[in-house]
């Protein structure tokens, strides 16, 4: 295909590289005569590499546009400003015709295993949609691929016939999987593939994703809020707040020399299994909600629940860049990153309490 | 949604891969939600009883020639000596004229079993007008949105706030009155409920993750709004083509009333009631047998409708009183 000789081409091995990606939705006004452009700052900026055959892990908690990132990429949603490139060519403003060749390599797997898939279709005619929409195969053929597919995600091919209803959570996230599958992507997103399901079934889903990336070289990006799943499937790892990237780096980078406070508090935030050490350690309780996308904090986005923020913070925007001695593939935005063993509990903002959270929500003009 | 968990609720889930071997897929046999709607409205007694007369009535209109020919009475023909009285009036219910005959001296009974066949024919064809333009244009506003849904939502509000039989009525004596004219003043009266009912639906189902797995997928709107969507809607579509048939039906016989539809001298309901009104006095089974037959049809077209309703959607109230 044109597509992989276009690919040898390509500078190294990065497969999907997203430059500045801005993606704003407007919020529509509740009266009809008064114009009001507000906006949601969905995603802000962000930039990222992935490269090929590895795992990119994108958290953050909810509201942080990890998914909206993701259906930007997937081109699910006009991109307000930035640029998409996948295997080096420009897909940011492709049409929906323009765009269909290239969904053959990349490929998406949904949060929702009751909601993303079609309730009037049968198993059969659901994996074999993308051989139809892509005019590959008909007939008996499609049918054995599909049945191939079904049995490669460890679905039993007999079902072929049977509704989605007539499954279980787990079964049906292994149908979406064998949907975004069918055509052999080289990426796929999968967004929150295991948040919807139980702690037992999530096991055997991360363990299909882990096997068939082994068996067909696929390049991931696992979208979850889950750190410990995170840290267990991804290469690297990218923590989002509010729209931005406030880390990225290797996975034990980041999880051993988190810099940006906010991933320090996320990390503190994992349950420990053992109750010994868990009442042994610090847990960073960061106060109020995530402020409105509409309106974004200043500066560090983070500032008005971190608890080292100063005033260069409120400020000035800190650029994403390695921090103390860091390798140059871990960065942060952090004007004040967090030292190996400095204890996060001890520090006290030093910015004027009107733009802090407190307990209560949201004080002052942030 | 609403059948889909009846099927997850009346199957009990098996976990894991492989976990039901063939033996096991036999017992649990997988029904389909239409399936299942048949299942429910198999059970309900007067859908049933409806659909037996509904059938009863279409027999009728097919085999109404039958009717001629036993009776020996053309549709048309009039019998001025044995169908009149001296007073050149309608005779009553007898063994020649088993429902009398009209003014013109014409068998009520053969011109009723006629009747039928105007009636369905525009209550089949106007309806399924209606529900054609109706999905289109309703999966069209709701898919596409933007710009299309602005332009095709004004226009159903348009056509909703149109008086239908004041249109009705001086578009069908613009063109020449015909069956044609009928079932197309017909459907384009009515598409506009059909579209606002399913661009409401259209519009929360293409928010689900299905839909946008299917643009993932490289589908095209033609397909998403046809092969995604549309199964998704049939269930309130085909609810509705049941209940527009009688109206349909209704309002058919209501222009024919008026003089604005089928144009003598074919037989119709809404015509011979037109012209019985005059005799209603001296020659009642004139008007009776032609009402009652519009109403026995439209009543066992409504009480299917309804059945059909439950049948797809079981969590509507159906205690009745």
């Amino acid at each position: 295909m044109s597509i992989n000789a276009d690919a040898s081409k390509s500078d190294g091995d990065v497969l999907l590289r997203v430059d500045n990606l801005v993606k704003h939705f407007p919020v529509q006004s509740t009266s009809l005569f008064s114009r009001n452009k507000d906006v949601v700052h969905a995603v802000d900026g962000v930039s990222l590499e992935v490269r090929r055959g590895e795992t990119l892990g994108l958290v953050g908690e909810t509201g942080c546009g990890k998914s909206t990132l993701a259906r930007c990429i997937m081109r699910l949603h006009d991109i307000t400003s930035g640029r998409v490139e996948f295997e080096g060519r420009d897909i940011t403003r492709l049409s929906t015709g323009q765009m269909r060749p290239f969904r053959r390599d990349m490929q998406m797997i949904f949060q929702d295993p009751y909601g993303s898939l079609n309730p009037r279709r049968r198993v059969g005619s659901i994996i074999g949609d993308p051989f139809s929409i892509h005019g590959l195969a008909d007939g008996k053929e499609r049918k054995r691929r599909v049945q191939e597919v079904m049995e490669l995600v460890g679905l039993n091919p007999e079902h072929f016939n049977r509704f989605p209803a007539e499954f279980s959570g787990g079964q049906r996230q292994r149908i979406g999987v064998a949907r975004a599958l069918a055509l052999r992507p080289k990426l796929i997103v999968c967004d929150e593939p295991v948040s919807a399901l139980d702690v037992s079934i999530q096991a055997q889903i991360i363990n299909l994703l882990a096997d068939l990336q082994d068996e067909l070289g696929l390049t991931y990006i696992f979208i979850a809020h889950d750190l410990s799943v995170v840290r267990h499937v991804s290469d690297r790892v990218a923590v989002m707040y509010l729209g931005k990237v406030g880390e990225l780096g290797e996975v034990e980078g980041v999880y051993q020399h988190a810099r940006h406070p906010y991933t320090n508090a996320l990390l503190s935030a994992v349950p420990v299994p053992d109750p010994a050490t868990a009442s042994d350690r610090h847990q960073i309780i960061l106060v109020g909600d995530v402020p409105s996308p509409i309106a974004p904090p200043s500066g560090c986005r983070f500032h008005p629940r971190c608890p080292k923020a100063r005033d260069t913070c409120v400020r000035e925007e800190p650029d994403l860049v390695p921090r103390l001695g860091d390798p140059p593939t871990h960065v942060a935005a952090c004007h004040f990153p967090v030292a190996d063993g400095e204890d996060l509990a001890d520090s006290k903002p030093e910015i004027g309490a009107d733009k802090r959270i407190v307990e209560e929500g949201l004080v002052g003009n942030v | 949604m609403t059948v889909g968990d009846i099927v997850s609720a009346t199957h009990v889930p098996d976990e894991g891969p492989l976990a039901v071997g063939p033996e096991a897929a036999r017992k649990i046999e997988g029904r389909s939600p239409w399936q299942l709607a048949f299942e429910r409205l198999r059970r309900d007694r007067a859908a049933a009883i409806s659909l037996v007369i509904i059938i009863l009535i279409i027999l009728m209109a097919v085999i109404a020639p039958v009717f001629a020919h036993l009776t020996g009475h053309g549709v048309f023909e009039q019998f001025r000596d044995t169908g009149l009285s001296v007073d050149g009036l309608p005779r009553s219910p007898r063994s020649a004229f088993l429902f009398g005959t009209d003014d013109q001296g014409r068998d009520v009974l053969v011109r009723v079993a006629y009747g039928a066949r105007v009636s369905l024919i525009v209550g089949v064809l106007a309806t399924a007008l209606t529900v054609s333009i109706g999905t289109v244009i309703g999966l069209a506003a709701g898919y596409l949105g933007k710009l299309v849904d602005t332009v095709l939502a004004r226009l159903i509000d348009v056509m909703l706030s149109l008086p239908f039989l004041l249109f009705a009525i001086s578009l069908a004596s613009v063109f020449q009155p015909s069956l044609t004219i009928v079932i197309v003043v017909l459907g384009i009266f009515s598409w506009s409920s059909v579209a606002r009912i399913v661009r409401g639906q259209v519009l929360s189902i293409r928010e689900r993750e299905y839909v946008e797995a299917a643009r993932a997928m490289g589908a095209g709107p033609w397909r998403i709004m046809f092969i995604d969507i549309l199964p998704n809607v049939l269930a309130p579509i085909i609810v509705y083509t049941t209940l527009l048939i009688p109206v349909s039906i209704v309002g058919e016989a209501t222009l024919s009333y008026l003089g604005v539809g089928v144009q003598p001298p074919t037989a119709d309901w809404g015509q011979m009631i037109a012209e019985a009104a005059t005799y209603y006095s001296v020659a009642p089974w004139f008007l009776i047998f032609p009402s009652l037959a519009l109403l026995i049809t439209t009543l066992a077209f409504n009480i299917f409708g309804d059945g059909v309703r439950d049948a797809f959607d079981p969590r509507s109230d159906r205690q009745m009183g």
